[in-house]
């Protein structure tokens, strides 16, 4: 579908209200155009005599079009950009909708500002044109068509005389206006360039100051900045010869008509009033002769936004449902991986995998970083999809569940949590679907990620804000709050990866052991890369280069003397070494 | 990205601001005078066609005089001819005035950019210092472009048509202007109002951003907790308040503009009723009242824009007041001051070969008392090679950075050939340090830029000789362009080993007397680490060296090593006799040894 045929049915939703907009803008120009037309009378009553009674009626006349006109120009305003305002609220929902839909990977590829510029800046681009742009080619359209009309009926040589200049305006904009968007888009692309210098120089502050490179900086962001000034100068240059010729043309149409109209005047042709009244329409057309070239600009722009908006809302969606889903309102929670290999950017990151987790039972995975543990625990949520026939929870692929299903069995830490700015509350009761006994499940959650003592210090407990407007966590603080927020979500497996590497080791022993008590029938994921995380695991798998290298509960990987044996002696030091 | 300080709205007028953006102008004064002058007479030409007009109707007119057109009319010509090209000169001259202003300003941010410590950029994300340099900056521009010139211009026209009035007929002018009390009103209602509703929707547009950006950057966790649903909810929430707050702000300018055309209509009918009535007495000319009506038309216009030159004005002032407290943010790590800089004599004895460093009670904390280092203290003799371990977070990083006064101690002092480092112009003291950073940070440009990193010094067979003496040549070669090729992206398409050996390259051409070396944990192939080693003992060979080590291989040949702790320096020695004491470092020592045997690297994070 073609971005203009998506935009067509968004904006007729609003037809009436268009209709009924621009009904007010046919008779706010009607009155507007009215107005020349009394003063043509009243001029021409004050040259041929006239009583004071009848300069009354004129006055009035004068006054009541400008309020009948001042009126529907009101409602002309309102309906028609209150309703460009309604489609703009409809595409942002649609807009954000969307964007909920996108998997994963899509995030990978693209970045957050430039999405938020297609949200807001292209958005509103998008607005001025269903809105603004329309209304003001109508009401432009309509008064040089009307105005040109009434100007004939008074005196047509004089009306070819006047717009026998047109033509040059025309010429103008066409001569100047293709050279002012060259000369802009060369200043666009320069402003791209001198931001990617002051980006490169301040993003390699170290380096810069290591290499007392401050004077290259200074002198490559000079020259960037003297060609961005020599840029706008060339725009400046035109703009200074353009705009002005714009008024001096309509200028020019006014020497003519004082010149040929004073002398139609003279000769009878016309009448003083009417000489008037031709010069106040010659004033009104010259705005439409300028907006023009202003609207068709709100046009291409608003297109062009709209396109860009468009690549978002035509990038494929997650897969919502399988054909034909085998569902399984709710199950025990068994995990499998059978034969998995990944590749991630045709880079293979786990190679034939194979674990199986009894309902309740927990797995752990050691390995180095970049041993793909974290790939294996994004598959069960499907965070990204697996090849099919590799991933399986309680027995059905994870490809033929629908994901909203997926994801209610799954509760995932991952490894640098996401907090909302929210209260902390609002945090941990994130998954939680009933509001019922929320409050409940979250102080149970608290106390559970150890949070409950940290709760004491903040200002509102757990009625405490974080995030740049409230405190700020440290990392242990956010990971247990990612915990809490996962268990308060109550689903029949939980994912930790790598979750509570910010937190010293008594304490995440101390979260482990009453995770194990209480969260007993629930089956566990544990990625690390400390021992103590996973020695209590029924099994762990280490890995390595995305291929399991060793098997086995702790005391039979310690008695093999392999990786994980040495991994064990290692940590044994280490904490030595943290005693001091 | 969402800044708070970025959507606070100020005032829209700020004398103390205002007084400071005048000053950038001064150098211009000579331009901002003549472009005066030309919208001055620009105001005045202005006036003419009315009274043009008036004069046409009034003597050739009623005078029947066709010949007289011909003048009148090459009269207006003249003024058109004339208004172009003032007005070109004021466009241009102002605009390009304005343009040189944001220069100096973009400069001058840049520069103290350039100047400010390291700890600065710890503390402000570079998105936001980027919006300084170009999206605030702008917002000025526009403020020189267009915004107070128009203003000046509006307000020379609007005194020039009273004036004209009230020559002509004071009487109809008196009457004409009668409404403008009327039309000062509703300008203020319309300003305090528009103002407000400006800011409730400013206020709902930076919800709408804070939400995407964190809903977006969130969306893994939105997505895992099944949330979209209530997101959406919430999002739907701001949206609709966004929308209703600019349906508020639609009513305010919606009843603003017809407003101003009704009390226009107003005069306009009072011109009439009066003004008829002195031309049926014959105390007023027919032609004064067209040109009164023609004037009135011209009266209004100006007015409305006047409100219109408020919103720029606002934004130019808000973002003037980021700049400054940019601008004003002091430079913490300075070059000395002229007393306390040591005689140029010495300095120069310093220069050659030395390097002989010394820390005395070093203390140092990022933030508050939360010390990083704890009066620490040694001594490296010119040549000598210094390996520092410990675990992560022992302060071994910020040694480095205090040598390279990317931050100043708080107490103590560090010495550079018996100069206390802080009495050295910085880029003297950075100038003996090559620094080789665990993470290599690429610049645009050739592989040879990023060897030489504008060092006019450097020549073409310096950077050959570098590439060829740490074993980038044979890498660099394989490159389309060899030493010109383009780094694309900050070098994305370089592996880890080799974007190490071009930093070693880097260090290597700069031939500093002191090599700084932050050791990269990230693991290489085996080739590319033999590579990395062999040029690691070039680079050392004769070069005062301190090292931040993570690989044992590394530290064992060092003439000393320097076991720090949690901030503190704990052992210091030989390979050997560290071992012998069985304290600190034999652990550590246990640790990589351990790691060697087995195939499992560690796991650094």
């Amino acid at each position: 579908m073609s971005p203009l045929a998506r935009l067509v049915p968004c904006v007729l939703r609003y037809r009436r209200r268009f209709l009924l907009g621009l009904l007010c803008l046919v008779l706010t120009t009607a009155f507007s155009l009215l107005g020349p037309w009394v003063l043509r009378y009243a001029v021409d009553d004050l040259t041929a005599g006239v009583t004071r009674a009848k300069l009354a009626g004129h006055a009035a006349a004068l006054l009541g079009l400008a309020v009948a006109g001042g009126g529907f120009r009101f409602l002309m305003r309102r309906i028609l950009v209150g309703a460009s305002r309604a489609i703009e609220y409809d595409l942002r929902n649609a807009f954000v909708a969307h964007l909920q839909k996108l998997p994963l990977a899509y995030y990978h590829a693209t970045r957050t500002g430039d999405l938020m510029s297609r949200a807001t800046n292209d958005l509103n681009a998008v607005r001025m044109m269903v809105g603004p742009a329309v209304m003001y080619m109508a009401s432009t359209g309509l008064v040089f068509v009307v105005a040109v009309a009434l100007m004939l009926s008074i005196d047509p040589v004089l009306t070819l005389a006047a717009l026998a200049c047109l033509p040059l305006v025309s010429v103008a904009v066409k001569l100047f206006g293709s050279a002012v968007y060259r000369r802009t888009e060369r200043i666009q692309a320069q402003l791209s360039t001198l931001s990617a210098v002051v980006q490169e120089g301040l993003a390699g502050v170290r380096v810069v100051r290591a290499y007392c490179r401050e004077g290259v900086e200074a002198e490559r962001f000079g020259r960037e900045n003297r060609e961005y000034y020599a840029r706008n100068a060339r725009l400046i240059r035109i703009q200074a010869l353009f705009y002005p010729s714009l008024g001096f043309i309509l200028g020019l149409a006014g020497v003519l008509v004082l010149w040929l109209g004073a002398r139609h005047v003279i000769e009878g042709r016309i009448t003083v009033g009417q000489f008037v009244a031709f010069n106040a329409y010659l004033l009104m057309l010259s705005w439409p002769m300028i907006a023009f070239g202003f609207v068709t600009n709100l046009f291409q722009r608003g297109m062009a936004a709209w396109g860009r908006m468009c690549d978002v809302l035509d990038a494929p969606p997650a897969e919502a449902a399988p054909p034909d889903a085998a569902v399984a309102p709710s199950g025990v929670g068994g995990i499998e991986f059978r034969g998995l290999s990944f590749a991630y950017d045709g880079r293979p990151v786990l190679q034939r995998v194979s674990a199986r987790v009894a309902p309740g039972r927990v797995l752990g995975v050691i390995g180095p970083t970049g041993s793909g543990k974290s790939t294996l625990l994004s598959l069960l949520p499907r965070l990204f999809d697996p090849p099919r026939g590799t991933v399986f929870i309680d027995g059905i692929d994870v490809l033929d569940l629908p994901l909203p299903m997926v994801r209610r069995r799954i509760a995932m830490v991952p490894q640098d949590p996401f907090l909302f700015s929210d209260t902390i509350a609002g945090n941990v009761s994130f998954g939680v679907e009933a509001a019922v006994a929320a409050e409940v499940k979250v102080a149970e959650a608290l106390a559970l990620a150890r949070l409950d003592a940290d709760l004491a210090a903040f200002p509102d407990g757990a009625g405490t804000r974080v995030g740049e407007r409230g405190v700020t966590l440290s990392g242990g603080q956010k990971q247990r709050t990612a915990l809490a927020r996962a268990i308060a979500a109550d689903a029949r497996i939980l994912l930790l990866d790598d979750a509570l590497s910010a937190v010293d080791a008594r304490t995440e022993a101390d979260i482990l052991a009453n995770l194990r008590r209480v969260l007993r029938g629930r089956t566990t994921v544990v990625v690390s890369h400390r021992i103590s995380t996973v020695r209590a695991a029924d099994l762990i798998l280490v890995l390595d280069g995305g291929r399991v290298v060793e098997r086995g509960t702790h005391d039979e990987l310690v008695a093999r003397g392999g990786p994980y044996a040495g991994l064990h002696r290692k940590q044994l030091i280490e904490e030595a070494l943290e005693r001091g | 990205m969402i800044e708070t300080d970025d959507e606070v709205l100020g005032k829209a007028y700020d004398a103390r601001l205002m007084r400071r953006l005048l000053g950038y102008m001064r150098p211009y004064r000579a331009r901002i005078g003549l472009a005066f002058l030309a919208i001055l007479g620009l105001s005045l030409l202005q006036l003419a066609p009315p009274y043009l007009t008036k004069v046409a109707i009034d003597t050739n007119i009623a005078a029947g005089d066709v010949d007289g057109l011909t003048p009148l009319a090459l009269l207006l010509l003249g003024v058109l001819a004339a208004s172009y090209v003032l007005e070109s000169v004021q466009t241009y001259t102002l605009q390009i005035t304005g343009q040189r202003i944001i220069f100096d300003l973009r400069t001058q941010i840049h520069a103290h950019l350039q100047r400010l410590d390291v700890a600065f950029f710890d503390r402000n994300p570079v998105g936001r210092l980027m919006t300084r340099v170009t999206t605030d900056v702008d917002a000025l521009n526009e403020l020189f472009a267009s915004g107070v010139v128009s203003v000046f211009r509006d307000v020379f026209m609007l005194a020039g048509i009273a004036v004209v009035l009230f020559v002509m007929d004071w009487r109809l002018a008196v009457v004409a202007l009668s409404v403008l009390p009327l039309i000062a009103g509703v300008t203020q209602w319309f300003r305090r109002n528009a103002r407000q509703s400006y800011r409730e929707v400013r206020g709902w547009i930076a919800r709408i951003n804070a939400f995407l950006q964190e809903n977006v950057t969130g969306m893994a966790t939105v997505q895992l907790f099944r949330r979209e649903a209530r997101q959406y909810e919430r999002f739907d929430a701001i949206n609709r308040g966004c929308r209703d707050a600019h349906l508020a702000s639609i009513f305010f300018y919606a009843v603003f503009y017809p407003a101003v055309e009704v009390l226009g209509a107003l005069a306009l009918a009072a011109i009439i009723w009066f003004g008829g009535a002195w031309t049926l007495q014959g105390s007023l000319e027919l032609g004064s009242l067209v040109a009164f009506v023609l004037y009135s038309q011209r009266f209004f216009r100006p007015i409305s824009d006047l409100s219109e030159k408020f919103n720029i004005l606002q934004a130019a002032m808000a973002s003037s007041e980021r700049i400054f407290a940019l601008l004003d943010t002091p430079v913490a790590v300075t070059d000395p001051a002229e007393s306390r800089a040591v005689d140029s004599g010495a300095r120069i004895a310093a220069v050659p070969g030395a390097g002989h460093i010394r820390f005395e009670n070093v203390w140092f904390a990022y933030r508050g008392d939360q010390y990083v280092l704890e009066d620490v203290s040694f001594d490296v003799a010119p040549g000598r090679r210094v390996g520092v371990v410990g675990a992560t977070g022992a302060g071994k990083t910020t040694v480095l950075n205090l040598l390279m006064r990317f931050y100043d101690v708080n107490r103590g002092r560090i010495t550079i050939d018996g100069v206390d480092i802080r009495d050295l112009p910085l880029h003297d003291l950075r100038s003996r340090f090559g620094l080789v950073l665990q993470d290599v940070y690429l610049f645009s440009g050739t592989v040879a830029d990023n060897i030489r990193l504008g060092n006019e010094a450097v020549i073409d067979d310096d950077v050959r000789a570098a590439a060829r003496g740490v074993h980038a040549d044979r890498f660099i070669a394989s490159l389309p362009d060899g030493l010109e090729t383009a780094v694309a992206e900050r070098g994305a398409t370089f592996s880890v080993g080799q974007r190490q050996l071009l930093s070693f390259a880097r260090a290597l051409a700069s031939r500093p007397p002191v090599l700084l070396l932050d050791e990269a944990t990230s693991s290489v192939d085996t080739d590319t680490e033999r590579l990395i080693q062999d040029a690691l003992h070039v680079l050392m060979s004769g070069r005062t060296t301190i090292a931040i080590a993570h690989r044992l291989s590394t530290v064992r040949d060092m003439d000393t090593i320097l076991v720090f702790h949690k901030g503190r320096l704990r052992e210091q020695g030989s390979h050997r006799q560290l071992l012998a004491e069985r304290g600190l470092y034999h652990k550590l020592y246990q640790l990589q040894y351990r790691d060697q045997e087995i195939e499992l690297a560690p796991a650094a994070s």
